[in-house]
């Protein structure tokens, strides 16, 4: 489905069904030099028990026009605006490491907008190393390649997403090689730039799910714990040798921690 | 920073797609021999049907060992996934029927192995599909020939039977200026000797009934899915960007950016036409997929070291391998394929089909068969077996001649297979 948020097409992936806006909504928010691919399985299975999903493709990314935002708070405050056009007045947000820190954002500083926020993958502070972030702007095929290294715990996944077959790291890397060029910089500078994660952290009034992996080495599991202990209402599950691609590499484990989270009362 | 290093290809080879059996410690890949994989409830039965968890229901869609040899083979290409099918016939018809239907047209390298030529000049036109076969060497050709419901190029990176090297970046962006992928048969290099994702290939297949397997025990085959073409962009394919009735309207394109292919390949092809690969099949060509890099290695080795000898030999005519600098693709296989142009090659005795006859007979080493890529050494003489019933002239329109030999080089001691050849040419002077 395609809406119209600050003035550009933006394009949301509803499951398989059409958006009913009467259901309780969620809306899925992946990371740096992704698109809302990551989530088909967890959105879609949503989409079908219940729930009206809104997998989006940030500005820039996959479908959606437009640059890609300069900052955790321009992201942020897109999610608000996408919950205008889509009309909804509230929404869980679900956010995968760079989408975690602008649900984390929107949560924070728009409660009335968040019934729940669940971070996946994430970690504050969210630094890049300086040569990282240099190879993300002239080598980014090289930084693509150690990303996609640091993202997986290993070079097997039980069933694959988005299926069986499924060569869960080459999948990963070829959906990154597939967004516009300079999008990677631009998602890792503002991962990098965000500087109030404990400050937000400690405004979120709404239930949040931290779901980290053990075996995390791009947002290491310690660091998402020490946020998490920032938010006040917060629960965390950790899925024993998962990585950072954890909705890749373990997708039934995040679907159930996701379902027990937003089905509880 | 210390760039952290992937995976190499001896490693993937081993390890891609498998860890030891989390229940019962099993190192090796276990053979699921299932038909069907039980639900936990009525719910998980509905997700796994609707593509909203991952998972096996049935064995002719998914099975958790050919998963294995799925997951390996992709990873060995550098693809995103991958399908394991009956045969290598399967796959070439698995990826034309995902992609193209009545009305459609294809654009092929006349230089194919007879049975893909077959199933492109005969069969597939009775449902619709037709296909222009050309000079795998001439880019205008490949250029005039397509056609608006053009949907698909195809080689093999090796040509039959005169090892025509393709060209796989030029055809490459042949077929992407006309918007349609380019598939093409690997099955004679490997992903050890040449990764055609690299070069701009978007679909790959093998016979995995060769190489891959190389033992000879198991008929199969493979197609592997880059995830490098933009279908929605072409906007030529609305059976991978359209929503289908068959499965649940899904849009594939819209489910997965990089592998709307595989999708509707497994839920549709596999499904329907059911080609799928056994699991015992599955266990059996992973087995010799462990050791692809150390039994290529062998087999260029030898290879070569037979073409040395066979290049001193008065009674050999020509010998076509793209390494040696006679071959009209000499220069380009130095670029494409500094490994080795594979184990399979052809040379021409001097002498009438009869003297053909007498080289194979004398043979004690090489096995005379219908087959190649196998540990074993293989021979066939074309002109008195699978050719026998063509005149000297229509042998020579397929570019054989009357002693023609066809070899498949094995991982023999190399001394032992010279010595066999010197036999064959002792008989083959009558």
């Amino acid at each position: 489905m395609e809406l119209r948020v600050a003035n550009n097409a933006a394009y949301v992936y509803t499951g398989g069904k059409t958006l009913d806006a009467k259901l309780p909504a969620v809306v899925f928010i992946h990371g740096g030099e992704q698109d809302h691919c990551v989530w088909v399985l967890q959105s879609r299975y949503l989409a079908h028990h219940g729930y009206a999903v809104l997998a989006v493709d940030l500005p820039g990314h996959g479908r959606s026009g437009g640059a890609p935002l300069a900052s955790i708070e321009d992201m942020a405050g897109w999610i608000v605006a996408l919950l205008d056009a889509a009309k909804l007045d509230a929404a869980s947000l679900v956010g995968h490491s760079m989408g975690s820190l602008a649900a984390l954002e929107c949560a924070a500083r728009h409660p009335e907008r968040a019934s729940r926020v669940a971070l996946l993958g994430t970690a504050f502070p969210m630094r890049v190393s300086p040569d990282l972030l240099q190879a993300t702007r002239n080598r980014e095929s090289d930084a693509r390649g150690m990303i996609n290294i640091w993202s997986h715990s290993a070079c097997a996944h039980y069933p694959g997403n988005p299926g069986p077959g499924s060569w869960v790291i080459g999948g990963n890397l070829r959906l990154m090689q597939r967004q516009k060029p300079g999008v990677l910089h631009a998602d890792f500078a503002a991962c990098d730039g965000y500087k109030t994660g404990f400050e937000r952290a400690a405004q979120v009034k709404c239930p949040a799910l931290f779901l980290l992996g053990a075996r995390d080495a791009m947002a290491p599991e310690r660091a998402g714990r020490d946020l998490a202990r920032a938010v006040p209402n917060s629960t965390v599950v950790t899925l024993a040798s998962a990585g950072h691609n954890l909705m890749g590499e373990k997708p039934d484990e995040v679907l159930d921690a996701l379902l027990e989270f937003l089905r509880a009362p | 920073m210390a760039a952290p290093r992937s995976l190499q290809f001896d490693t993937l080879s081993l390890h891609a797609g498998q860890r030891p059996d989390p229940v019962t410690g099993a190192r090796a890949t276990p053979i699921y021999f299932t038909t069907s994989f039980v639900f936990r409830d009525a719910d998980h039965a509905a997700a796994l049907f609707n593509m909203e968890r991952g998972g096996h229901v049935y064995s002719r869609i998914s099975n958790p060992t050919n998963a294995v040899l799925e997951e390996r083979v992709a990873a060995l290409e550098g693809g995103v996934g991958a399908i394991a099918t009956a045969s290598g016939q399967a796959a070439l018809h698995l990826a034309v029927a995902t992609i193209a239907g009545a009305g459609s047209h294809i654009v092929s390298s006349r230089a194919l192995y007879g049975g893909s030529h077959n199933l492109l000049s005969y069969t597939l036109p009775r449902f619709g599909i037709e296909t222009t076969f050309v000079d795998p060497r001439d880019p205008a050709a490949w250029k005039k020939a397509i056609r608006p419901n053009t949907r698909l190029l195809f080689g093999e990176t090796l040509g039959n039977p005169g090892l025509d090297v393709l060209d796989i970046a030029s055809v490459a962006a042949i077929a992407h200026a006309a918007k349609v992928p380019l598939l093409v048969d690997a099955t004679f290099t490997t992903p050890y000797l040449l990764k055609p994702f690299d070069h701009g290939a978007d679909l790959v297949y093998h016979s995995a009934t060769k190489f891959l397997g190389g033992h000879g025990v198991a008929i199969g085959g493979v197609l592997v899915d880059g995830g490098t073409f933009d279908w929605e962009a072409s906007g030529k394919f609305p059976e991978l960007t359209e929503p289908y009735a068959g499965f649940h309207g899904m849009d594939f394109q819209e489910e997965s950016t990089v592998a709307a292919f595989l999708l509707r390949a497994r839920r549709e092809g596999l499904r329907d036409f059911g080609a799928c690969m056994s699991p015992a099949s599955a266990f059996q060509i992973l087995q010799g997929v462990e050791t692809l890099p150390l039994r290529m290695e062998r087999h260029v080795e030898n290879t070569r070291k037979l073409i040395a000898f066979l290049g001193t030999e008065a009674a050999v005519e020509s010998i076509a391998y793209p390494e040696l600098p006679s071959h009209p693709d000499h220069e380009l296989a130095k670029k494409l394929l500094p490994r080795g142009c594979g184990a399979v090659f052809s040379f021409n005795l001097k002498g009438d089909r009869a003297a053909g006859r007498r080289f194979i007979e004398a043979l004690a080493v090489f096995s005379h068969l219908a087959n190649v890529g196998d540990a074993k050494s293989l021979v066939i003489h074309p002109a008195s077996t699978t050719h026998f019933r063509m005149s000297d002239a229509a042998l020579a329109e397929a570019g054989i001649g009357p002693g023609t030999i066809r070899l498949s080089i094995g991982l023999e001691d190399p001394e032992d297979l010279i010595e066999d050849l010197a036999r064959g040419l002792r008989a083959a002077r009558g």
